[in-house]
């Protein structure tokens, strides 16, 4: 890295009298609070940053170069790998791009399918979240906690796709496998069960002083930020930007259910928090909704042509993802190859105001700051 | 489905031979009955196809490519019995005529032949109810609505529509001998023996006749529709001309091409975002002259969405407009990439404005020898990572980039791997 980072700037004649030194600090890219492998610069003053330089592509597999060597249906796995913490909302933005340059037809039954997987996931990411963040700042009890009821969620995936990460689970046109006999039950189950631990997650830490004063005002950011920097997702509207694409830009069918879409305007850490923890009752909402009125019988798969040739042209389609805003670009040559593939992904875009919120903070506020923007490394490097 | 996938039974193939002599003898009543369909109710066709094809939901499709096969089918057989009158011929002939209809037909919507008069009942009531929506619509300046925003019972109606003409085409050329079995329309139209050869021809006119009646009689019962009878009735006329003009279309047609050959009829509607791309084409024009727009088009593949290519050179004061002006303020970037379309490269920008809730995608091309597309980060901060994504994967400089260094591969990484011609650099090779 040939960067001015480099020289550090030596102060002896400080109003103390006291002689200071920046120094440059590096974190990570092996480090646990970067969730993966980010490696950020950070030159501090005493314990204040002065700068932050984040650095990345530890993880960086050349998805969107494989993908142009790949059919349609082969990409899929592929973007199980990029957000591996919520692959469903990938299988779907892919599959969802694919569709629409076909205008295809998806079965009523995959439609729900799709839905519920989505939004299982939605909850099981932001569980990942709830608990590693939680970590990050010293609490050990609720990534426990997190975890166990995540492991649920995943293990209604393993019976409904057989993975309990990388599903695979959605095809151009509907979905690769029914709901086994029952699964619909045991889902519902769950989401009784997590809308009675919700509570318990808030009485655990939500009222916590100590949390309190570490998150409050911290990482703030407005809207007008906001939009310069592109966020999107609980970023964007911990701003007070009421924005949600399941709302806004429908897809699938999310216009059938009711929800609401929870906002914040003090834009800091405490009201991403408060964010997603509404976000994941929201979700149980869906779901619930959805389990109800999910249809006995018919088809997860729609009629689709053997080989998959979207028209020549291009398309750009953009869902939330429990992260924000994840778009898929198709460019296509009438092939049955993408001629270029582009994904938005919503990590990445959301990372790059983290050198500006670093800015000036003290550095043990770094890893919630970081936290609360809540990345997966493996979306940012795609 | 398409035809070409059906097996060949022993009998469409003896009845393949009759169907060939018939076709001929089809395409020129087709003709005639064309030429006497654009007289009357040719502003009624292209009305009811405000619809581009392209946003045709599949079973639609089916549902029209069932009604042109069953006409087809259906006038090849009375041309045949017509020749031949032997009456052995017939059931072979009857059978083939059901093995064509039924693979298009999904098998949800297989329907008995007697609920045939009730379905088509709904069918022209629907046709009435869909022309009075769109008589309402068409008062008010929104054009015309996409399938996609169709109620399920519209689309229901649609498609029943189309089924149940054609199976009320094939019934009637199907004679005497089923009559009793066929509801009260059949009844009251029943050919005679000697009639074969004119059946088609004449069940045709009374199907239209039959479904305009029904419709009265249906909105009456109904009550609460709007809408003249003559709407139905001219809407019935529209329908049938259509079905006609995809018929003379299959016709025409390989069997191989009958998905297609309708679409390629249907007058395109104007997107619902055309208005928007008017808007923004007029407002940089205005500003900054015609010719730096090189295209301007609605991106019909990505949900509509209005797109613009700009002139490269132009580009960053054009950005500063669309974000700053008024009536754009574009004032969020959702993504930016490049593209290597092998001449040349291309950087696509998608823009949102949540002001005025409208998206906009851009383009701007850039020679693949000497790329460079002016940057936005000073407009759009969200730009920074993205053209220095852009710039490490296919090596499109961004002059006015502040710190434009690979974001993703090492530093020392040689070559951009997404254009289509790199090679990875080996030291040892």
């Amino acid at each position: 890295m040939n960067h001015n980072i480099l020289t550090t700037h030596v102060d002896t004649s400080s109003e103390t009298g006291l002689r200071t030194e920046e120094m440059l600090l590096n974190v990570g890219p092996q480090h646990p609070s970067t969730h993966g492998v980010f490696r950020l610069v950070v030159k501090i003053d005493g314990e204040t940053i002065k700068e932050a330089i984040p650095v990345m592509g530890y993880l960086h597999r050349g998805t969107e170069k494989l993908a142009e060597n790949l059919t349609y249906t082969q990409i899929i796995p592929y973007t199980d790998r990029m957000d591996y913490v919520s692959a469903m909302t990938n299988n779907y933005v892919l599959c969802h791009a694919v569709e629409t340059m076909m205008g295809l037809e998806i079965p009523e039954r995959a439609q729900f399918l799709r839905l519920i997987a989505m939004e299982l996931n939605r909850v099981a990411s932001h569980l990942v979240w709830w608990g590693t963040f939680l970590l990050d700042i010293g609490a050990m009890g609720p990534f426990l906690y997190a975890f166990r009821d995540r492991e649920t969620i995943l293990d209604l995936f393993n019976e409904l796709c057989g993975a309990r990460m990388t599903f695979n689970y959605m095809r151009v046109g509907g979905v690769k496998w029914d709901a086994p006999p029952g699964w619909i039950d045991k889902a519902k189950e769950f989401v009784q069960y997590m809308k009675k631990e919700l509570n318990n997650y808030h009485q655990l830490v939500t009222g916590n002083e100590i949390f309190i004063s570490r998150l409050n005002g911290i990482g703030k950011f407005d809207t007008k930020t906001a939009l310069d920097y592109s966020l999107s997702g609980v970023m964007l509207r911990s701003t007070g930007v009421k924005w949600d694409l399941r709302k806004d830009e429908p897809y699938c069918i999310y216009d059938r259910f009711e929800f609401d879409v929870p906002t914040a305007t003090e834009g800091d850490c405490m009201a991403r928090y408060h964010l997603r923890m509404a976000e994941i009752e929201q979700s149980l909402r869906i779901l619930e909704q959805a389990l109800e009125q999910f249809p006995s019988e018919g088809e997860v798969m729609g009629k689709v042509p053997r080989v998959i040739r979207p028209p020549a042209g291009e398309t750009y389609v953009r869902i939330e993802s429990p992260r924000g805003e994840i778009g898929c670009y198709i460019a296509s040559q009438g092939k049955d190859k993408p001629w270029r593939l582009k994904f938005r992904r919503p990590s990445f875009t959301n990372l790059q105001i983290l050198p500006k919120l670093l800015q000036g903070e003290n550095l043990s506020n770094m890893v919630a700051i970081l936290g609360s923007i809540d990345i997966v490394l493996g979306e940012v490097d795609c | 489905m398409s035809d070409e996938k059906r097996k060949p039974t022993p009998e469409e193939k003896a009845a393949a031979a009759a169907e060939a002599r018939a076709k001929a003898e089809s395409l020129r009543k087709l003709r005639e009955q064309e030429a006497q369909a654009s007289q009357e109710p040719q502003e009624e066709v292209s009305a009811l196809e405000v619809k581009p094809v392209s946003e045709m939901t599949p079973e639609e499709k089916a549902a029209a490519k069932k009604a042109a096969a069953a006409e087809a089918i259906a006038k090849a057989k009375a041309a045949k019995e017509a020749k031949e009158a032997a009456e052995v011929e017939t059931p072979v002939a009857e059978q083939q005529s059901e093995a064509v209809a039924l693979p298009a037909k999904p098998v949800s919507e297989m329907t008995p032949e007697e609920k045939a008069a009730a379905k088509k009942a709904a069918a022209a009531e629907a046709i009435a109810k869909a022309k009075a929506a769109k008589e309402q619509a068409e008062a008010s300046p929104p054009p015309a609505k996409p399938v996609s925003e169709m109620t399920p019972e519209e689309k229901a109606a649609a498609k029943k529509a189309a089924a149940a003409e054609a199976l009320a085409k094939a019934k009637a050329a199907k004679e005497v001998k089923e009559a009793a079995e066929n509801g009260a329309d059949t009844a009251d139209s029943a050919p005679d023996a000697d009639a074969k050869a004119k059946a088609a021809a004449a069940a045709k006119a009374k199907a239209a006749a039959a479904a305009a009646a029904k419709a009265k009689a249906a909105r009456e019962a109904g009550g609460d529709e709007s809408g003249d009878d003559d709407a139905k009735a001219k809407a019935a006329a529209a329908a049938k001309a259509k079905a006609a003009a995809a018929a003379a279309a299959k016709a025409k047609a390989s069997q191989a091409t009958g998905d297609e050959a309708p679409a390629e009829e249907a007058p395109k509607a104007p997107s619902k975002n055309q208005p928007y791309l008017d808007k923004y084409v007029s407002r940089i024009s205005e500003a900054f002259g015609q010719e730096v727009i090189e295209a301007s088009y609605i991106n019909e593949l990505a949900k509509e969405v209005p797109t613009l290519t700009i002139q490269n050179e132009r580009w960053h004061q054009i950005a500063q407009f669309l974000k700053d002006d008024e009536q754009l303020s574009f004032e969020y970037l959702s993504d930016l990439h490049g593209v290597d379309y092998e001449d040349r490269l291309e950087v696509y920008y998608h823009f949102y404005s949540y002001k005025n809730r409208q998206s906009l995608a851009v383009k701007v091309k850039t020679s693949r020898e000497d790329s460079k597309v002016a940057s936005v980060m000073d407009l759009w901060h969200g730009a920074n990572w993205n053209e220095r994504e852009t710039f490490d994967l296919l090596g499109i400089h961004f002059p006015g980039h502040k710190d434009l260094r690979r974001i993703l591969l090492p530093d020392d990484w040689v070559g951009y791997p997404l254009r289509k011609d790199y090679v990875q650099y080996d030291e040892e090779v």
